[in-house]
């Protein structure tokens, strides 16, 4: 008989509107002792207000350095069913589109393997089957992969790509988000599987400015979609929004940062300035049956994001302002670059430094020299403002 | 097993996605021509064909069960022809060229637990951690403190109070940030306020030394010899609890019931729409954990969005509502105190000084 345990903090949890997590562990509860010993020692962490797992140790499947990582309990008397309780992260479909049976494949498996918990998904996107043993980790692979599917990335390697959904369902992709990003994906194979850099690597796919899955913010490679030629304009549309009450002064013109457009109140015509557009997509947003990004799309590349740890927070800056990306050729000079860059990353950076912190620490000049690529304005938000220049001395005129 | 192993397949990548999209997407792919926010919850997606792809959003806790995910497959199939998604935001969002299947999808979604909501204007599902569920570095739990903030602000996920702008809140149990929560327009974010307790007796057997010193950001780790042994030392008053040498070693734990909790930050965003990406900033620099409903956590954020709907104009996000009006409005309509604590002091800390006379004078009155 399963151990039964008394939850009144987590019973909680199971009240108002929102779909409760202790739910789910008790629906897998049912079927597993596992999640039965969870539910007791997450009673415990809430009464005690502290968790109870350890340090990670190293376990993963054979061959691989990374996508598992290993968990402990700190009682292991007390609730010996989660002794070992592993993460394994899983590449998820690019875009997290899936078919219903495709889902029931990734339940039977996990049903056979582990405690049946998943997370729908993690932060950097891959499903995660949340809690098995040592011994399970190989069958469970043998037979996701049998299943068509892999292990996501985890340490210092390159970490599973993700992307928006892209052209599949939104009318702003401004370019082809879940082939790059499963392009990327299956290029990066060895790299994903195997850490073999100063530490992660991150590539994020954003169709256009709005940047739904956060790129700027948290990939070292932030891939955002992009126009260069005019917004179209169907002035019949913008007409219906104003007669349907929208007020495109306040609301559109107004919020433009780049004051590049002008309404007419007479004709309800609206203006726009396409040379001084930003692409910040807020007059797209606001009349989506109006506006739409130009016909010469493609994507901005920046580099260097990542969130505070060790140095601090910081947000992807400039690389390329303008690639089309689904393009074979200028993709193919795209990944020459990346190489070039992890090159030198991998040469000079030290352990657990991002390559945004490694450009921060030798300076964008000298890392876009490393990597041949020419400062552009582009890049800066403004140019230096103090004094403190390196001027680099011609050894060869000296002499 | 031995036949497992002689087929053993590596390095496969995942199943390429288009064998998942629904047969509409196939259709239309690229040829989205505009969207629609039909009802809370729900839009359509019209293509240049014509053809129309209504999507239900729905709340998940991320955290799942197979025994759900099988519900998910089976609404699926009765449905949406066998096809859904997940969003970056861990929505479910189940997609149908049928209108008529919209009602009931709604219908059966919330029979097991899931209302649909969080499009357009509107709170959506919190990014988050794993917490006390499976971390050893959280300084707070993320699925508990996430219902509890959810349940608080329901009314804005369904649709039934409107909002200016987008309003994305996030969550992560400690300073690593899996949930990558610094350009949140709420950020929740777990903090240990205590040193670490050094294990010297173990610590020079499970770690590297020269390792644990460099992962100080302040460089407030040292080698020392301890009782004998090979050890390192920390200078208290350059701590500021991090966890990152927790992260490298073991031996450097800092959870503590008491001294771990969350804090609030608000106004960060990562879209460009209007003004550019920006960083979260302090709001409230301590609550202590106080589960399992974390009250003080849910007030201080009702309060945010309270004051932010109230306040703010159409589109406005919290972070430009906070750049039009200024902080010292934000302060004093939220009634959260400024402390020392708001004052950067880290590296630039001066670029984030008042560095100018424009200042309101508050409380304004006529």
């Amino acid at each position: 008989m399963p151990k039964e345990y008394k939850t009144p903090k987590l019973d909680e949890l199971e009240k108002g509107p929102w779909p409760s997590f202790v739910t789910e562990i008790k629906l897998a509860a049912k079927e597993k002792e596992m999640c039965n010993d969870l539910l007791g020692v997450l009673e415990r962490s809430y009464n005690e207000r502290i968790g109870h797992w350890k340090h990670g140790g190293i376990v993963g499947v054979m061959g691989y350095g990374g996508g598992v990582i290993g968990r402990y309990i700190d009682v292991p008397e007390e609730f010996p069913n989660i002794s070992h309780f592993h993460t394994i992260r899983v590449n998820m479909p690019t875009g997290w589109f899936y078919t219903s049976e495709a889902l029931r494949t990734l339940c039977d498996i996990w049903d056979r393997h582990g405690s049946g918990l998943t997370n729908m998904h993690g932060s950097t996107g891959d499903i995660i089957f949340l809690g098995t043993t040592t011994d399970e980790l190989e069958p469970t692979f043998s037979e996701l992969t049998q299943a068509g599917f892999d292990l996501g990335g985890s340490g210092s390697d390159v970490r599973t790509p993700s992307a928006c959904c892209g052209p599949a369902r939104c009318e702003w992709a401004c370019y082809d988000t879940l082939k790059a990003c499963y392009d990327v994906t299956m290029k990066y194979q060895d790299e994903l599987h195997r850490p073999a850099f100063p530490y992660k690597w991150k590539f994020k796919f954003s169709g256009c400015p709005n940047d739904c899955v956060a790129a700027i913010a948290r990939a070292d490679i932030s891939v955002i979609g992009t126009w260069r030629d005019a917004i179209k304009v169907d002035a019949a549309e913008v007409k219906n929004y104003a007669d349907a009450g929208m007020d495109i002064f306040n609301d559109v013109v107004l919020n433009c940062p780049a004051k590049c457009m002008k309404f007419d109140h007479e004709s309800k015509t609206l203006e726009i300035d396409n040379a001084d557009c930003r692409r910040c997509m807020h007059c797209i947003n606001a009349m989506p049956k109006a506006l739409r990004p130009g016909d010469d799309k493609g994507a901005t590349i920046l580099i260097g994001a990542k969130a505070p740890i060790v140095e601090g927070a910081l947000l992807s800056s400039v690389l390329i302002p303008f690639l089309n990306i689904d393009d074979e050729e200028e993709r193919e000079d795209w990944f020459d670059l990346i190489e070039e860059m992890q090159d030198v990353w991998c040469e000079e950076g030290k352990n657990r430094e991002r390559v945004g912190e490694f450009i921060q620490r030798v300076g964008m000049g000298n890392f876009l020299e490393a990597v041949g690529v020419e400062p552009i304005p582009e890049m800066v938000a403004y140019p230096r403002d103090n004094p403190y220049i390196f001027f680099e001395t011609d050894e060869e005129e000296e002499e | 097993m031995a036949d497992a192993m002689q087929e053993r397949l590596t390095d496969i990548g995942p199943p390429n996605y288009e064998q998942f999209l629904h047969p509409v997407i196939k259709k239309n792919y690229g040829q989205w021509k505009y969207h629609e926010i039909v009802e809370p919850g729900v839009m359509v997606h019209v293509a240049e064909s014509g053809d129309e792809l209504y999507t239900v959003r729905v709340a998940s806790p991320r955290l799942m069960s197979t025994t759900k995910i099988r519900q998910f497959a089976d609404i699926a199939e009765k449905y949406c022809d066998g096809h859904m998604r997940f969003t970056s935001r861990h929505n479910a969002e189940f997609m149908t060229p049928n209108k008529g299947n919209v009602a009931k999808l709604k219908e059966e979604l919330l029979a097991i637990g899931h209302p649909a909501g969080g499009i357009g204007p509107a709170i959506t599902s919190i990014v988050h951690t794993q917490g006390w569920v499976h971390c050893h570095s959280a300084a707070t739990d993320a699925s508990g403190v996430v219902k509890c903030v959810m349940d608080d602000l329901f009314e804005y996920f369904n649709g039934e109070k409107k909002l200016p702008g987008k309003c994305r809140i996030a969550l992560a149990c400690c300073l690593n940030m899996c949930g990558a929560v610094h350009c949140s327009d709420i950020a929740i974010l777990g903090v240990h306020t205590k040193p670490p307790r050094i294990d010297h007796a173990n610590l020079n057997k499970i770690c590297e030394i020269p390792n644990l010193s460099a992962s100080c950001p302040t460089a407030a780790i040292r080698p020392a010899t301890v009782n004998g042994v090979p050890s390192v030392e920390v200078i208290q008053e350059n701590c500021m609890f991090c966890a990152n040498c927790y992260t490298v070693c073991p031996a450097m734990p800092l959870n503590d019931p008491d001294s771990d909790g969350i804090s609030i930050w608000v106004g960060g965003k990562v879209s460009n729409a209007r003004s550019e990406p920006k960083f979260s900033k302090l709001a409230i620099p301590f609550i202590p954990n106080n589960p399992p409903r974390w009250p003080e956590v849910t007030e201080a954020i009702r309060t945010i969005v309270e004051v932010w709907a109230d306040n703010a104009r159409p589109y406005e996000r919290i972070g430009e509502w906070i750049d039009r009006v200024g902080w010292p409005r934000f302060f004093r309509l939220t009634g959260f105190e400024f402390k020392k604590e708001h004052v950067d002091d880290f590296k630039h800390a001066g670029l984030s000084f008042k560095r100018s006379a424009h200042i309101t004078h508050e409380p304004w009155e006529e």
